[in-house]
């Protein structure tokens, strides 16, 4: 049941031995160490674990580690170049959109795959992009507020 | 009142870690030879563990240990995250256990498995065989309270607690004839369920000298470390709890949940590193709940709309275990008498009952919400039945300034209310709207609402207040604070370095705070509930921050022969009061204090404050709605909440506070609700998917505004804000419906389906 893959994660080409069985959550906290990706709920409800995928950004939990074979993966944790925060990461500490934290790797990953698209957006679309992560502490204001200020900033 | 670094929007302390993955939650340390555990929870409601076969489970590859409660030594313990009370009989019930084989609800803790990893530990709940013998169950406080109900605590009669009082000159039947009017009604909530965005998640191991480690996310650590040791039966020095970062708890870590049981399987496992990391679906079920209540309510009403007379009896639904017992239903009546204080009489009683539903206890603002949309629900349809201006009916009735509470003998020494009833008035058009709105037909119909609340600053009289902060200054003048108050999520790190830096007289940037709450490092607080720590966590800031600035000038006049009193700290440097000058800096005074070879004495100070006063908070919601009466949905097109917590201590972590505040209370209105299976008590939707928490597409622009008086008994003016905006949203909405279709609802949560039920009920659905 065991197998190796290879895959780009924040940059650097790693190869993993793993379970088959095992999500790409798992696999990214317990055997690569990138604790930035939160289990909320295990079964894509929360959108906690989002991460990017060869630039989308999807739930990891319910994304098996095999299909990871290949492809590019990205966390919060390679967002941060030379110890400055990406546009998105920055906006979002200096708009007060973080609380208690936990969902906000994945709102990072969303935000930054708008980000990255080039394209404008409303602030409804914004509003939709993301309506797949939950928050329980901000009342998702600030996250939309941050979100959008950081698209603008070309 | 003047401040340097208090009321600025200073950036959150730990965002930047937040943002990059940095922040180490518990899940995201561990030890090194890890065991993992899983709980066996029942599949009845009530009863009894008959006959329980392990042998299989325990014979699977890589299972360590199955505990039962006949092989996990585990005393009885309570779980509230209260204060010790010296005095017995207001000690909170220690009715709880690691594991029971007495079930007394569906989910209850009757095995556990502790395997190398998660995925064996779950295969081997499998393998492990109940017998079960049933009893009656009940989901309903006041069947659960009938006389020939089966008692879930033996002796109990199915009652956590009682409590009754009157107030008032005149008797309340005598209040009620001497009114013009009398109205009553039942008004009804449901439970509701925290769903912070980390689920429950602790582990423990013990150090080589035997002391005991539980690395847990809390809101008590202190307290915590208390029941352990009332559990174990274990000295409370020989106990070290550490908190990490914490993704969010609104009151449900105000419980210890699983804390025993980790540490105790540990124990008994010679001391090796447990983990268990609760799933969503055993969080949402097995961990707490908002109480579901049910208010008889009554009120006396003279002509001009003055209050007379005010009763109600309430049962709150408080699940299957006491935890915080009857204090949420307790506090429940001492906010009704306050908010709108009768003329004549006033008179309470409330129950919690032990039902067989999930465990009841703090959720954020702690019984508030719901005896809120009970009474403006209230409040409301005495407005309409008299056919007067609900605004108006309110200003007659509310509580001012001034005000001497009979039943805590507390002063509200500033009450904002007016201006947040004349700032909700301007920011809904609310004549102008209530008129436009007045007499609508068709199938999308809207309406204006205003609902108020009340609300205690920490817990005082009702419960000890301490905290304790210490400071200690580093060779470059900057300052490490620790406390034991507890950062959640909600900000306590920030406001506490700005209020340190504040009273210091150093940049906010110089102080260090401490976000892992160590027991063995970080002097005792209670923790984080009751909107407490800056009012009370903030005192013992400025009692430390002052005696670190008077002890900077003592070296400062003494290194630069200067008169103390003719010097004063600001933006780190020793400056002369008369005209500014900087003569040195913190810094240099800092390094004097570390490395002179005759007078180095570090510049430190370890303090507690108690707290025995109380600022009440106030505020208010007001929303817009449009209903369509033939789908039973609500669209929010404005809300706002208005707040007067005293002294707004960083205005954009205060706005974040209100907005996730004004979420939850959407929710609540709108689509929150526990659903229990009537036929063997199962919990039907604890799933993020199934229980509607507002996601980005529910939820409007919430709009926030602060009416700030100097409160005299905050450190820095500052009252409750931390809990305060998850009160009122729900019956502004309530009442916004009501202006909009005619129709009274008076049971939460108003989703589509109840909408709609009570939309053909009043004969709306056949108009349009």
């Amino acid at each position: 049941m065991h197998k190796k893959i290879s895959l780009t994660v924040n940059g650097t080409k790693r190869s993993v031995e793993i379970d088959e069985r095992e999500s790409l959550l798992e696999v990214l906290r317990d055997k690569l160490g990138l604790t930035s990706v939160k289990q909320g709920c295990g079964v894509g409800e929360c959108g906690a674990c989002a991460v990017l995928i060869d630039g989308t950004s999807i739930d990891s939990c319910i994304y098996l580690a095999s299909w990871a074979d290949g492809k590019d993966i990205r966390t919060v944790e390679g967002l941060e170049v030379d110890g400055k925060l990406s546009d998105v990461q920055q906006a979002f500490v200096d708009e007060g959109a973080v609380q208690c934290g936990f969902c906000i790797p994945g709102f990072v990953i969303s935000a930054t795959e708008l980000k990255e698209s080039g394209k404008d957006y409303t602030r409804e679309e914004i509003r939709r992009a993301l309506s797949g992560h939950l928050c329980r502490c901000t009342g998702y204001q600030k996250i939309v507020e941050a979100t959008e200020k950081s698209l603008k900033k070309k | 009142m003047e401040f340097t670094t208090v009321g600025k929007s200073y950036k959150r302390k730990d965002a930047a870690a937040k943002v990059t993955g940095k922040a180490q939650y518990t899940r995201d340390i561990g030890r090194n030879n890890m065991l993992y555990a899983k709980v066996l929870r029942s599949t009845i409601a009530h009863g009894f563990v008959k006959s329980i076969d392990t042998a299989k489970a325990e014979a699977l590859e890589g299972v360590v240990k199955v505990f039962t409660p006949d092989n996990l030594p585990c005393g009885n313990f309570p779980t509230a995250g209260h204060p010790y009370s010296l005095d017995p009989s207001h000690q909170d019930k220690a009715d709880r256990k690691a594991l029971t084989d007495k079930v007394r609800f569906y989910g209850d803790e009757v095995a556990a498995v502790v395997a190398v990893d998660e995925l064996i530990a779950q295969k081997a709940l499998k393998l492990i065989t109940v017998e079960y013998e049933e009893l009656p169950f009940y989901l309903d406080a006041e069947e659960a309270l009938k006389d020939d109900a089966v008692e879930i605590h033996e002796g109990s009669k199915n009652i956590t607690g009682h409590n009754s009082y009157t107030v008032g000159d005149v008797d309340i039947n005598e209040a009620f004839e001497k009114s013009d009017y009398v109205f009553e009604e039942v008004l009804e909530v449901l439970p509701v369920q925290h769903c912070h965005m980390e689920n429950h998640v602790a582990y423990a191991y013990t150090e080589g000298n035997g002391r005991l480690v539980v690395v847990t996310s809390t809101q008590i650590p202190h307290i915590t470390r208390r029941i352990l040791s009332q559990a174990l039966d274990m000295p409370a020095g020989m106990i070290r709890v550490i908190k990490p970062i914490i993704g969010g708890g609104f009151g449900n870590k105000q419980d210890v949940c699983i804390e025993p049981l980790v540490a105790a399987m540990s124990l008994a496992l010679g001391g090796r590193p447990v983990m268990y990391d609760m799933d969503r679906e055993e969080c949402m079920s097995c961990t707490r709940t908002r109480h579901g209540a049910r208010f008889y309510m009554k009120t006396g009403v003279r002509k001009d709309g003055r209050f007379l007379a005010r009763e109600l009896t309430n049962y709150g639904n408080g699940g299957a275990y006491a935890a915080h017992g009857h204090s949420q239903v307790g506090k429940m009546g001492g906010n009704f008498y306050r908010t709108y204080p009768a003329e004549l009489a006033t008179k309470y009683e409330g129950y919690t009952a032990y039902t067989n539903c999930s465990v009841a206890a703090a959720m954020r603002a702690y019984g508030i919400p719901q005896i809120t949309f009970a009474v403006e629900s209230h409040v409301e349809n005495i407005a309409k039945a008299m056919n007067m201006d609900p605004m108006k009916l309110r200003e007659i009735n509310m509580v001012t300034q001034g005000f001497k509470d009979k039943l805590s003998g507390i002063t509200i020494n500033t009450c904002e209310l007016p201006e947040i009833v004349k700032t909700a008035k301007e920011y809904i058009h609310w004549d102008a709207k209530r008129a436009e709105y007045a007499h609508q037909t068709g199938d999308k119909r809207r309406g204006v609402g205003f609902a108020l609340f009340s609300y205690p600053t920490a817990t005082w009289p009702v419960a000890l207040e301490i905290a304790g902060a210490r400071m200690v200054m580093n060779q470059d003048g900057s300052v490490c604070l620790q406390m034991g108050a507890t950062e959640i999520g909600q900000g306590a790190a920030t406001v506490f370095s700005q209020m340190a830096a504040e009273t210091v007289g150093i940049p906010y940037d110089m102080v260090h705070f401490e976000e892992f709450t160590d027991t063995d490092i970080c002097p005792f607080d209670t923790g984080a509930y009751a909107s407490r720590q800056t009012y009370v966590g903030g005192k013992a800031v400025k009692k430390a921050g002052l005696i670190i600035k008077d002890k900077v000038l003592d070296r400062a006049s003494a290194l630069l022969s200067l008169e103390k009193g003719d010097l004063d700290v600001k933006g780190g440097f020793i400056v002369r009061i008369d005209n500014g000058e900087r003569v040195s800096s913190v810094e240099d005074i800092a390094l004097d204090s570390y490395y002179n070879r005759h007078t180095a004495d570090t510049i430190a100070t370890d303090v507690t404050a108690t707290v025995e006063t109380n600022g009440i908070a106030f505020g208010g919601s007001a929303a817009e709605v449009e209903v369509d009466i033939r789908t039973g949905r609500v669209e929010i097109l404005k809300l706002i909440n208005i707040h007067d917590s005293g002294t707004i201590i960083n205005p954009v972590l205060a706005e974040g506070q209100v907005h996730g505040g004004m979420s939850m209370s959407l929710g609540y209105a709108l689509s929150e609700i526990m659903l229990y299976n009537p036929k063997n008590g199962a919990p039907r939707n604890n799933n993020l998917l199934d229980y509607k928490v507002p996601t980005l597409m529910d939820t409007p622009q919430l709009d926030v505004a602060f009416v700030e008086p100097y409160e005299p008994t905050g450190p820095y003016g500052n009252k409750a804000l931390g809990e305060p905006p998850a009160i009122t949203p729900a019956p502004a909405i309530r009442n916004a419906i009501l202006q909009a279709t005619g129709v009274e609802v008076n049971k939460l949560p108003m989703n589509p389906q109840g909408l709609f039920e009570h939309f053909s009920a009043a004969g709306l659905t056949e108009e349009v």
